[in-house]
């Protein structure tokens, strides 16, 4: 008989699983995808849409298009998986049973658990959000301008210092630089996680005249004062607030019991398995693992999880492992960028700010839909 | 009180882990837990050694032990508001 799996979430993690899936089982095993919308958002565009340099129009792609044809999608939202029966519940009252069940379920963001930032706050972390933060910049005349980080773990820890330099950049363009002050509000003592890469960034701030406030971490905006407070008991005010928004596990997970407090799943962090369900395997920003919730992330476990599913299904040991690798580019303005590279075992370092790495995301922005859902890109 | 007999809330393993760190990951720990919980962070990062105190004193939290383990150290620290 067939070894059903069930991949819930048709985003990189999730597409590129099934399409790793069928390739290793063939007839072996049926493989079904399961998403809310069957359209797959690459989201990293984002940031360049807010900024102007590009449209949203290629920033969305039919799900169907992107999946190896024996992969069957399944277009519902599931609101309820039984472990124990095995089986994923939609809300439109079907259900499907699995044997293996991968959760690339993604996260999102919830702007409401900020007191005052639905409505007086920018973000750049949904297309409505980066198209609307788009029109207030070309409104723009001058004035302080805030970034700061809302919750963590946020997605993409590299984007609001890329936000920040590449606004700075365009505010210079548009002759606006010398009526704005431009601050990152840092959730740490510096500029970035990544120690190294801080010491890149804060000699370009300094260059360039941006503010760094440290270990402001934003609790709650108030519109009526045009202020911003933070947990550690500070005030800022703005005339141009953008943060990124509180992130979350999906309601399905909490409805289904098997997230943390965050809804984020509690998983291994080598074998990529439900801590208590050992038939689930979790891929991506929905997991519980303290590192960067990414795309490139999502990329390199889907691999994984396929490897260590096709091996079970086949009667084999799983042999591989995920070693924490993370792959982010850091845009630092002036069409330079720069990469961090790391695992668990291996801290980054970072080269040079380079027209090289700028060139390099652009092609891979470009590249994506051709690439990495296939498995094309290792 | 030692590590052995403290109820910890929330254990975070960050060894080895370079992004969002650490520190980070206690803010969102300290940010979603209720005033009392107590959390543990296993950290390999030589500059939590400084990042985790500095933070605990600003945003005016309890830093109740740090204890030097095998190849990492583990920060206890108590949400105090």
């Amino acid at each position: 008989m067939k070894a059903k799996i069930v991949v819930l979430g048709g985003g990189v993690g999730g597409t590129l699983a099934a399409n790793t899936l069928v390739d290793r089982l063939g007839d072996a095993a049926s493989v079904t995808v399961v998403d809310p919308t069957g359209m797959h958002a690459y989201q990293p565009g984002y940031l360049y849409v807010a900024l102007g340099q590009a449209n949203g129009r290629w920033l969305g792609r039919d799900e169907r298009t992107l999946l190896h044809k024996r992969v069957d999608l399944v277009i519902e939202t599931a609101d309820r998986i039984d472990p124990v029966a095995r089986t994923v519940r939609f809300a439109s009252g079907g259900s499907i049973d699995y044997d293996y069940l991968v959760l690339a379920t993604g996260s999102r963001t919830v702007p409401e658990q900020i007191p005052g930032f639905v409505g007086a706050g920018q973000e750049f972390y949904t297309l409505a959000g980066a198209l609307r933060l788009r029109e207030e910049l070309r409104r723009f005349k001058g004035g302080r301008v805030l970034v700061g980080v809302t919750g963590i773990p946020y997605k993409c820890p590299p984007a609001p210092v890329e936000f920040v330099l590449m606004l700075e950049d365009q505010l210079r363009g548009r002759g606006l630089r010398s009526r704005s002050e431009v601050t990152l509000l840092s959730p740490l003592n510096r500029a970035f996680t990544v120690e190294a890469a801080s010491k890149l960034v804060q000699p370009i701030f300094e260059r360039r005249g941006i503010k760094l406030s440290t270990f402001f971490n934003v609790e709650a905006v108030d519109p009526a004062k045009g202020t911003v407070s933070s947990i550690e008991g500070e005030e800022a005010a703005y005339d141009l607030l953008v943060l990124v928004p509180p992130h979350r596990g999906q309601a399905l997970i909490d409805a289904s019991g098997l997230g943390d407090q965050g809804g984020w799943v509690p998983t291994d962090r080598n074998t990529l398995q439900h801590k208590t369900h050992d038939r689930i395997f979790v891929i991506g920003d929905a997991t519980d693992l303290p590192i960067s919730k990414s795309g490139s992330v999502a990329h390199f476990q889907a691999p994984i999880v396929a490897s260590r599913i096709a091996a079970l299904v086949k009667g084999q040991v799983p042999q591989q492992t995920y070693d924490g690798r993370v792959m982010c580019f850091l845009e630092t303005g002036g069409r330079r960028a720069t990469t961090l590279r790391f695992d668990y075992a291996h801290p980054p370092v970072p080269p040079r700010p380079a027209v090289l790495w700028h060139a390099a995301k652009w092609m891979f922005n470009r590249m994506y839909w051709h690439t990495v859902p296939q498995g094309r890109v290792p | 009180m030692t590590l052995t007999d403290m109820v910890i809330t929330k254990t975070i393993d960050a060894r080895g882990m370079a992004c969002p760190g650490p520190l980070m990951t206690l803010i969102g720990a300290i940010r979603a837990g209720a005033v009392g919980d107590t959390f543990a962070v296993h950290s390999s990062d030589a500059g939590s050694k400084t990042d985790i105190p500095a933070w605990t004193a600003k945003a005016k939290h309890e830093l109740v032990e740090v204890r030097p383990q095998d190849g990492y150290s583990t920060f206890i620290v108590r949400k105090a508001h």
